[in-house]
């Protein structure tokens, strides 16, 4: 099993680690719902060692990369990001990635831990030399602050002369900026970006700087919280906030079955361009056949008693089964239980309020159609809904 | 940590504390951290018959759900109605106000395929 540069800090902290698609990740510190409950009141530090990050270059890396995704890198200014997917030939999903692009030449893609090796595959063959392709991810940390509190923490780290323009930073928008961590220099990519319906950046460095960040964070963070909680937060809560935000999980909501029109999510996919891309004429078709066809992803909160976890099935009540639920848990913030579910379109509209059933443990368990996100977002300029949002 | 003196254990994490011809039954304090924080229990109707070793009903964390195994064969009298409203109760206090049923036994005799405090703790070290 693969660890992270911070695999040490995991276990100092007491973490209980699991195998997470083959890496040994912190799943737990001290509670999935302590841990929820401080980022959604404080802030929470997350080790993303795992993710992968692969920067493509040069003068034709722009148009190398419009052929590669649903969307169109090129369009994006420097400094700025945008949600993005990769799909195969017939526009089944291969990942789900964010975007930033670093310089007038340079993008970072970054892709889920599961599927990085087949998307700097995928960009490596699609680009066929007209692009730099390189997979930097066995040398680049992630570490994510995620909260309200996140900006005031991670700007005490920040090189004085650069603060203002870290303030500045706004949703979806990336900088490479200087830290200073006890005494010593490190440079960093910024992003304001994350998984949690927070505020919050998302922070690449070179391996070799990884702990020196985590704990100078932990250190920052103790002084600057002033009462509200600052913790590290494991994958369960990083789970559980994601949920709730209503920000889909490859492997759960996303898979190579299923078009990003089948998910809600055809918004990110460009198909107002003259460019050729990878599924474009697929995806082409799919959009002509409207919201009544394949597959919709539905938000869905259980009112009788017990969880929908990730396969059981959802009807209508006493109606056939329409789909099967791809997340779902137990809302810390809402403190009822909360899923999403990949139903048969053609029974469209799902109406919120509207009721259903979920089998649990053979028992169809009374629950309602409810809208996604599950919670707002309160930090003024982030959005639960971002991923969804920022896809141009 | 070693475990209480006075109850017996099954092999799933069950406790049983006895005292007459009824007994009461929980989860272990190991089987509570394991889970995480409990926030949902699926418990039998007072009057339903429990087998031993067989599933009684669910107990379900933030992120999974788990089956619960009768350390006893009986019928239950009560159930903690308690846990419905406050289920991390259990994680709180597993062998005091986080217990799940009392049971009538139909058999004491089964209590000796069940360890000892010293038993269950060198099964869980």
């Amino acid at each position: 099993m693969q660890r992270t540069a911070l695999y040490e800090e995991h276990l100092t902290l007491g973490a209980r680690m699991v195998d997470f698609a083959g890496w040994e990740m912190p799943v737990q510190y001290a509670g999935v719902i302590e841990e929820h409950r401080a980022v959604r009141t404080g802030a929470g530090l997350f080790d993303l060692g795992h993710m992968g990050e692969i920067r493509v270059s040069g003068p034709a890396a722009g148009a190398a990369l419009d052929y590669a995704l649903v969307s169109t890198p090129s369009a994006l200014l420097v400094g700025r990001a945008q949600y993005s997917m990769i799909v195969n030939e017939v526009g089944g999903i291969l990942d789900d990635l964010v975007v930033y692009r670093i310089a007038d030449e340079e993008w970072l893609v970054v892709a889920n831990a599961s599927n990085r090796a087949v998307v700097a595959a995928a960009l490596r063959e699609r680009a066929s030399g007209s692009a730099t392709v390189v997979d930097e991810s066995d040398s680049t940390s992630m570490i994510a602050i995620q909260g309200v509190t996140s900006a005031e923490i991670l700007a005490s780290l920040i090189a004085e002369e650069e603060r203002v323009a870290f303030h500045a930073l706004r949703n979806y928008s990336v900088a490479t900026m200087h830290l200073e961590v006890s005494g010593a220099a490190i440079t960093a990519l910024i992003a304001r970006t994350g998984y949690t319906g927070e505020v919050g950046y998302e922070i690449y460095v070179e391996n070799a700087h990884a702990v020196a960040l985590w704990r100078g964070l932990l250190a920052a963070g103790s002084t600057i919280s002033n009462g509200t909680p600052f913790q590290a937060i494991g994958l369960g809560a990083r789970d559980t906030l994601r949920l709730e935000a209503g920000m889909p999980l490859y492997g759960n909501e996303l898979r190579e079955e299923l078009t990003p029109f089948d998910v809600g999510l055809g918004r990110v996919v460009k198909l107002d361009t003259p460019r050729r891309f990878v599924g474009g004429e697929a995806l082409t078709a799919r959009a002509a056949r409207g919201e009544r066809f394949g597959r919709t992803l539905v938000g869905i909160r259980v009112t009788g008693r017990g969880i929908a976890r990730h396969g059981y099935e959802v009807r209508r009540p006493g109606g056939v089964t329409l789909g099967r639920v791809t997340s779902g848990t137990h809302s810390p913030s809402l403190g009822y239980p909360i899923a999403l579910a990949d139903l048969d379109a053609g029974a469209a509209p799902f109406t919120p309020g509207e009721p259903l059933e979920v089998l649990i443990r053979g028992e169809g368990v009374a629950a309602e159609v409810t809208g996604v996100p599950f919670i707002l977002k309160r930090s003024t300029e982030g959005r639960a809904h971002a991923a969804h949002q920022q896809g141009g | 940590m070693s475990s209480p003196a006075d109850l017996r254990y099954s092999k799933e994490h069950e406790w049983v504390r006895v005292s007459g011809d009824r007994a009461i039954i929980g989860i272990t304090s190991h089987a509570a951290g394991e889970l995480g924080d409990v926030v949902f229990v699926d418990l039998p109707a007072v009057g339903s018959d429990l087998k031993q070793f067989a599933v009684f009903g669910a107990i379900e964390s933030v992120k999974a759900v788990s089956d619960l195994f009768s350390p006893i064969s009986g019928s239950v009298l009560a159930r903690n109605e308690k846990l419905s409203s406050a289920p991390e109760t259990v994680n709180a206090d597993p062998y005091g106000e986080g217990w799940l049923l009392e049971v009538a036994l139909s058999n004491t005799e089964e209590l000796a395929a069940l360890l000892d405090a010293a038993g269950y703790d060198q099964l869980t070290a």
